[in-house]
């Protein structure tokens, strides 16, 4: 018989998850009404390769299937996955990096718990470096065809008709760009994918990203500083960069509405397993991934920045815990410590 | 009672089901007189109260039948009148199931009474009436049963800002406060007003749970009368916010003063001092009425049909107890304490002691077993609950790896053991049970190494002992070999002094030569044996030296055996 507390909140890791997987819904409803249903087949090809890969693991280390199979964390990891990578990519893409994330960047480690980098953004990273011509090709918006974005996925890959570069890619190429002439506006205004703030269509699935995770964040599952630290951090060194050369730098609200910042803001950076734990932690974590992520979208070689910025703050996340624990009770003067 | 007290707040804590209800509906009740009564010696923190009295003896009700010994320690008494059928060890009311002194008394039914007088703790010293609550038994009943005489102690400065009255009873379940201050407001506050004036304090803080109307009620209503007749607002009751633990004495004072004190300090070195209301009771009777402590209320509660508070004489079995509450067929357990921080039984048939504050019937429906425990995935929650602002899993990670440096260092000793962090888990870790393990590790520790640390230190005195001896020894040796020398050279000298030619003196010159080339030769020999010695091998050749001596050590007492 157990000893005290003899009571328990109604709580589970397979909840928490749930509720995570839930969140996400809003996003992807807005992705499938301007990309197509393709993300669904990414989604249902990496959930498949996941479990798969996580049931193979589990039986491997000698862990009870059942209780981990159903905790939901496999799942997670695979939604990100596909909601991070082109809906158009080749099935094998997506399968292996799902594969390369739950074998190796999370059992390996030792499962559950133990992943000092965010799984899903180790596949990421390795991919786009791996193929980076692949995980370039995002679909063009309104490109919502299933025949065509199935063949993608499956056949040959005859889809110069459905894709078309992000507008994160103009801006960076305008930064880039000899030609002094050659601006943000110019360039975004020459761009079919710009929308109104960030790219067509994208800046609708963030919108839902930023729904889904105000919901998690009024569900508790995760708190304000990790997803206000990265939206403020990211908005802060545009900001800055726009009103110093406007011409060359895009403006903040542009970068919170394109590629992956919001997903990141509110999926990726508030991953409890390879983030800070700290509330000042938190911040400074998230501040950190930001301000990475611009610099690796301004001047980096890749479309965007998220991966690589979250893997580099995770190496620091055991020193960024080990500066920033809060006081203890009956401490605060800071004489402890 | 209308001035307004300003709150602060502890963050964390939690908001279980309160379930009070069920035994706040009659009144206390006492618990009849049981066939035996089995009173442990050991009911507080601190030193085993020394047995006053043998079997065969015949003690009166309130008769102190076990002596404070030690600093930290308080007295014990016959809860009531009869005869000590023994003096032995039985099973304590506690998870580990050992056993402990305790004194079995055959109750006489009589219920005779040792002679009762109030104490005039106006005309004695503080140390006298101190002495007097240490052997009046009072202890803290909000479950830390610590000796009350050493908290009744204004500090350095002499003088005490605030005394906090503890009425919180913030554990689901228990109730037995709550009852006592409906019932007995009026001698809690008697109570209350001598600590306060022994603590010289300027003010009297009562803290009570918003989820008890009734007892705020007549603790006000107690207030304003004790007030009027003192002639100044010499108190106050104030309802602070239903959050579990927010009856923990720190996260009292936190809230009723805004005071933080940290662990391992006094609150009187920050001018305040905190006793529970069952706590004041007890002071009010011993100083008030001369009775020792020898009865507290219990609430009994959980997997009962009718839950009730009553009060109990210290000894009474719990079993007693639960049966006259219609225990329900699945009931499978039996908690003293609440269902946060109460102790499992060993059995239903120890005895109810001053810190059993609730005996809880506890069954596979009321409390199921936890589900598997996964693994922890860093979420925050533990941390989020914490009232000690501690990060739970971090103190996890390092408890679970041994790593107890650093569990130390991130405050493991602060930890209260509320258990907040456990109760909030997604994972369903039990994060308390390994802080008590990590605890009572480096408590073992710390144990071994004073152990070792005296025992180096003894071995290294018989080293230096042994050495000294050796020196002694070799220079009485040297000065008598000094004077025997002397002596014989002496004599050869008067013998052979007549006639010395030349060749005599060659050959003597020869032979002393050789004599001294063979003593030089025997002392370099010596030399490299036991002269030139480091340091290191000197302090080798006496490990080894020792390690013999313990080995003939050890082989005494199998000769002994064998003889």
């Amino acid at each position: 018989m157990n000893n005290s507390p003899y009571l328990l909140q109604p709580a589970s890791v397979q909840s928490v998850m749930l509720r995570v997987l839930i969140a996400l819904l809003p996003g992807i409803a807005a992705y499938v009404w301007f990309f197509g249903a393709g993300i669904l087949v990414q989604i249902g090809l990496a959930s498949i390769a996941a479990l798969a890969a996580e049931a193979l693991m589990l039986a491997l280390r000698g862990k009870p299937l059942q209780l981990f199979l159903g905790d939901g964390s496999a799942l997670v990891t695979a939604w990100l996955i596909a909601l991070s990578f082109p809906s158009i990519a080749p099935w094998w893409l997506t399968v292996s990096a799902t594969l390369l994330a739950i074998i190796v960047a999370k059992h390996l480690y030792g499962g559950l718990g133990q992943n000092p980098f965010n799984p899903a953004m180790v596949a990421f990273a390795l991919m786009i470096v791996a193929y980076p011509q692949l995980m370039s090709q995002w679909p063009a918006a309104g490109a919502t065809d299933f025949a065509m974005q199935w063949q993608a996925i499956f056949g040959s890959r005859m889809i110069d008709a459905i894709t078309m570069a992000t507008p994160l890619d103009a801006v960076r190429t305008a930064l880039h760009a000899a030609d002094a002439n050659t601006t943000v506006a110019g360039v975004l205004a020459a761009n079919p994918a710009t929308g109104g703030i960030g790219g067509k269509g994208w800046e609708w699935v963030a919108a839902g990203h930023l729904a889904g995770g105000l919901w998690l964040l009024r569900q508790r599952i995760i708190t304000w500083h990790m997803p206000l630290a990265f939206l403020a951090g990211l908005c802060l060194v545009a900001g800055l960069f726009n009103l110093i050369d406007g011409a060359r730098f895009a403006a903040p609200l542009f970068h919170l509405f394109s590629g992956g910042a919001m997903l990141g803001a509110f999926f990726i950076v508030t991953d409890p397993v390879s983030g800070a734990t700290t509330p000042r932690g938190k911040l400074i974590f998230a501040a950190g991934v930001a301000l990475l992520t611009w610099i690796i979208r301004s001047f980096g070689a890749y479309p965007d920045g998220i991966a690589f910025a979250v893997l580099l703050m995770n190496i620091a996340v055991p020193l960024i815990d080990m500066y920033t624990q809060p006081p203890v009770f009956g401490h605060k003067d800071g004489e402890a410590r | 009672m209308t001035v307004l007290q300003r709150l602060f707040s502890f963050s964390g804590g939690v908001k279980p089901a309160y379930n009070k209800e069920a035994s706040t509906g009659l009144p206390i009740a006492m618990a009849p007189m049981p066939a035996q009564l089995v009173i442990p010696l050991h009911q507080s923190i601190g030193g085993t109260p020394r047995p006053l009295v043998a079997a065969g003896e015949y003690v009166l009700k309130g008769q102190r039948i076990g002596g404070a010994d030690g600093d930290v320690s308080s007295a014990v008494h016959a809860s009531t009148s009869g005869t000590v059928v023994a003096v032995e060890m039985r099973l304590m009311p506690h998870t580990s199931g050992l056993s402990a002194r305790c004194v079995v008394i055959q109750p006489d039914g009589r219920e005779e009474w040792i002679p009762r007088q109030p104490f005039d703790y106006r005309g004695a010293t503080p140390e006298q009436t101190r002495d007097y609550l240490r052997d009046a038994g009072v202890v803290g009943l909000g479950g830390a049963v610590f000796p009350s005489y050493l908290k009744i102690n204004p500090g350095k400065g002499g003088k005490l800002d605030t005394l906090v009255l503890n009425g919180a009873e913030c554990e689901p379940f228990i109730t037995c406060d709550d009852v006592l201050m409906r019932e007995r407001a009026a001698s809690i506050l008697k109570g209350a007003l001598i600590m306060r004036e022994m603590l010289g304090a300027a003010h009297l803080l009562i803290g009570i749970e918003d989820n008890k109307p009734q007892a705020i009620a007549a603790m006000e209503a107690a207030a304003r009368a004790a007030n009027e007749e003192a002639g100044h607002p010499a108190m106050q009751v104030v309802p602070v916010p239903t959050r579990y633990p927010a009856g923990g004495a720190k996260q009292l004072i936190r809230v009723l003063t805004g005071i933080e004190v940290p662990h391992g300090k006094r609150s009187t070195d920050y001018g305040v001092q905190c006793f529970n209301v069952a706590t004041a009771y007890a002071i009010y009777e011993a100083i008030a009425l001369g009775q020792p402590l020898i009865s507290r209320i219990v609430t009994v509660a959980g997997n009962v049909a009718r839950a009730r508070n009553y009060e109990v004489l210290f000894g009474t079995p719990m079993r007693d107890l639960v049966d006259l509450c219609d225990p329900r067929p699945d009931s499978d357990r039996v908690i003293m304490g609440g269902p946060m921080m109460g102790l499992l039984m060993p059995a239903d048939s120890v005895p109810v002691v001053k810190a059993a504050n609730c005996v809880l019937v506890g069954s596979p429906k009321l409390f199921p077993a936890p589900p598997p425990e996964m693994p922890c995935i860093r979420c925050g929650e533990c941390a989020k609950a914490c009232p000690a602002d501690l990060q739970p899993f971090e103190l996890y990670w390092f408890s679970r790896a041994r790593i107890f440096g650093k569990a130390q260092e991130y405050h493991l000793f602060d930890c209260i053991e509320c258990g907040c962090c456990a109760y909030v888990c997604p994972s369903h870790i039990p994060l308390v049970d390994y802080y008590r393990f990590a605890k009572s590790e480096i408590w073992a520790r710390e144990t071994q190494k004073e152990a070792a640390d005296v025992a180096r230190e003894r071995y290294e005195f018989r080293l230096l002992r042994e050495e000294r001896d050796k020196q002694e020894k070799a220079a009485k040796l040297a000065a008598r070999t000094v004077a025997a020398r002397a002596t014989a050279a002496a004599a050869l000298a008067a013998a052979e002094k007549p006639v010395i030619t030349a060749a005599d003196v060659a050959k003597k010159a020869l032979i002393t030569a050789a004599l001294e080339r063979a003593r030089a030769q025997k002392a370099g020999v010596r030399q490299e044996n036991t002269g030139n010695l480091t340091p290191g091998q000197q302090a080798e050749i006496a490990a080894i030296e020792a390690r013999r001596a313990e080995i003939r050590e050890m082989a005494k007492p199998h000769l002994r055996q064998d003889d």
